[in-house]
């Protein structure tokens, strides 16, 4: 099949492309750079910038104390993306499976989150897991019967429910990290495990292999692609977190968009939440540059 | 076949529904140990599903199947001592050729010298010493076919199913192939149970086959018999070419039988056809089988069709069609009665072809024992 080649047909390609050219680089990279030069100049009163070239804001971005929050960021990030991964392979191979019937309904409900903003949702899940939640609820009612039941057979009671704090802490933000990311993880990996060649799993058990060695010798290096690009995918926003940390956080576990925000509100410092958000910007590319670096894994057809 | 037929494979009343489509109706079979086993039918014939039921990949709705003796009904396909060659031949895109074949042998916990020796022989046995370390994407589709039998042969199983094994290669390679797999079977002495929708493949590679029509075994066979003698229509059309007409019995003796055919006249057999007297009965006649001679040779007619009375065995008509094909020219002939008769004629030397051209009249016998009988 002949392929359209934008080096024959110069001027298709240019209509179609410059409307969504033009709005990248007056909306995208223009305010960009505008950002990134500012992360090279210094307050000059309360809303003047003097764009001198200094390198002092980058200097106080890489203090230990940013450094250890941009560490902490990642970490959370990156145990984000494993819980994702962990729960999400299995999803996205049972959605692969679900019968012809069921798959677009079990896709329909892994994008159904999506129709409801990310502040409201991020609201939903704190009134689950408040003090008064329903999980404490739940919670206290199974404690209270299973200290009737200790009663009804004649031992002594439990002591009284003491609500779980759930929220404002460090497991309350990879709760709610992982609870926003996951149709990110396992939408890729289904578009990946939906390519793979069913005959390649049955090989592979016509050869002896079990269902867990099938799976992890097969299924996963050949759906590595769609791991990669849910990793990727997953991370990336993750790392940038700010509404979940927020909202959801306590005062220990705030992540670099936060601090960032802080720089470009309450301490009305911009060329220094420009700088912080550079090296933020920074660490992604290298992120995918190292991706792309990857062995590509050959397709046989 | 020096050794008695000890059947390896029996599938005892073996149905299989998909919701309210039945794929597998009642299928009853036994697969001898050591033959070339073909199951041939169109596409949706169930044939694969039958395939896939001894592999382990479907469970029967209803029935039996016992490999080596032993009940594998519900036996996953890990456990089963068969191996399948894949119609994509599904070799591991990720491993190398060694790896590929020494994955079951890893499995199976075979030691690592042994596995290292038994991948070196299974590759040379299908010709592909030497590429231990290629990757899958830099080989042709015959050689990963290659891959995918060493793959299977290299578990030594008790029987090794292949789905379509020849459909993804060109002309060439495939008649190469049929040839190979002959011969591979023969060396290594494993009961090959092949399925192909394609009859020259079917023809050429088995010891016996079985036709698959509509779920339900048409017939099983070795493959002259299959084709000389077809048990019914379906398998008269299905393997080769052939004209069939509808017919009565009028005759039915232990040594001769009639058939009154309208469209095609009055046929003789010099044998006998256990079929009621006067049932409506139908004639098949391969092409080849049916002699093309000049009107006015009605001597070297009768001559030839003496083992026929007068009047019985022979038509007359008229070309409507030919197309020369090199080795044979196939005609088309229009007969009096208006129905047409196709004709094969080899063409035995170089100037054979210009022998008859459209529109001539031409008269036509066969032998007494070249047509077939159907019942169904």
């Amino acid at each position: 099949m002949a392929e359209q080649d934008w080096k024959t047909n110069k001027r298709v390609f240019a209509a179609v492309s410059l409307p969504t050219l033009f709005w990248i680089i007056l909306f995208f990279l223009v305010p960009m750079a505008i950002v990134w030069l500012y992360s090279f100049g210094e307050n000059k009163g309360l809303t003047e910038i003097d764009i001198s070239g200094t390198l002092d804001n980058y200097k106080r971005a890489t203090e230990w104390l940013y450094l250890t929050i941009f560490g902490k960021s990642f970490a959370v990030a990156a145990l984000v993306t494993l819980i994702c991964l962990i729960i999400g392979f299995p999803v996205a191979m049972a959605i692969t499976f679900a019968s012809e019937k069921w798959r677009p309904w079990l896709l329909l409900g892994i994008m159904l989150p999506f129709w409801t903003n990310l502040l409201i949702r991020t609201y939903a899940l704190m009134m689950l897991l408040g003090t008064q939640g329903f999980a404490n609820k739940g919670l206290g009612a199974l404690w209270e019967s299973a200290s009737w039941i200790k009663t009804l057979v004649g031992l002594q009671p439990l002591p009284t429910w003491e609500p779980v704090q759930l929220l404002f802490n460090n497991f309350a933000v990879v709760f709610g990290l992982v609870y926003v990311h996951l149709p990110f993880m396992v939408l890729p990996l289904y578009a990946a495990l939906d390519r793979l060649d069913r005959s390649l799993i049955e090989a592979s058990l016509d050869l002896g292999a079990g269902h867990f060695r099938t799976i992890m010798r097969i299924v996963v290096p050949l759906a590595a692609p769609g791991i990669v690009a849910g990793v990727m995918i997953t991370l990336i926003p993750a790392l940038g977190a700010y509404l979940t940390p927020d909202l959801m956080g306590g005062t220990d576990s705030q992540m670099i968009a936060n601090v960032i925000e802080r720089q470009f509100k309450k301490a009305n410092d911009w060329p220094f939440g420009a700088a912080l958000s550079f090296l933020l910007i920074y660490a992604m590319f290298a992120l995918i540059a190292i991706q792309s670096m990857r062995k590509k894994v050959p397709e046989v057809r | 076949m020096t050794e008695t037929a000890r059947p390896i494979i029996q599938i005892q009343n073996v149905s299989k529904r998909f919701g309210k489509v039945t794929a597998v109706d009642n299928v009853t079979l036994d697969i001898n140990a050591g033959e070339f086993f073909v199951l041939l039918g169109p596409s949706g014939c169930g044939k694969t599903t039958l395939l896939r039921m001894i592999a382990g990949f479907e469970l029967p709705t209803e029935g039996k199947i016992l490999i080596d003796g032993q009940d594998v009904t519900g036996v996953p396909p890990n456990k089963r001592p068969v191996n399948m060659v894949f119609q994509s031949y599904a070799v591991f895109p990720h491993m190398s050729v060694a790896d590929n074949v020494a994955y079951g042998l890893k499995i199976a916990g075979v030691k690592g010298d042994e596995i290292k020796d038994r991948v070196a022989e299974a590759l040379e046995l299908v010709k592909l010493g030497g590429f231990e370390t290629r990757m899958p994407d830099q080989m042709s589709g015959g050689q990963r076919q290659r891959v995918a039998l060493a793959r299977s042969l290299v578990m030594r199983p008790k029987v090794l199913l292949l789905d379509e094994p020849l459909s993804a290669l060109d002309a060439k390679l495939r008649a190469q192939m049929q040839f190979e797999l002959s011969d591979l079977q023969e060396k290594v002495g494993i009961t090959f149970v092949t399925v192909t929708h394609d009859q020259d493949e079917a023809l050429s590679m088995a010891c016996r086959i079985g036709v698959i029509n509509k779920g339900e075994v048409a017939q099983l066979a070795t493959p002259s018999d299959l084709y000389e003698y077809p048990a019914n229509r379906f398998v008269a059309d299905f393997v080769g070419s052939v004209n069939i007409f509808e017919g009565k019995l009028t005759l039915d003796d232990p040594d001769k039988a009639a058939v009154d055919c309208p469209g095609l006249g009055k046929v003789y057999l010099n044998h006998g056809v256990t079929g009621p007297h006067g049932a409506d009965v139908w004639i098949a006649l391969r092409p080849e089988k049916i002699y093309l001679h000049v009107p006015g040779e009605g001597k070297a007619v009768k001559a030839a069709a003496q083992d026929a009375p007068d009047g019985y065995n022979f038509a007359r008509g008229k070309i409507k069609g030919m197309s020369y094909l090199g080795d044979i020219t196939l005609f088309e002939i229009e007969l009096e009665s208006g129905a047409c008769l196709r004709v094969s004629r080899p063409n035995l030397s170089r100037h054979d072809q210009e022998d008859f051209t459209w529109g001539d009249k031409v008269s036509m016998h066969w032998r007494a024992d070249s047509p077939v009988v159907l019942l169904g």
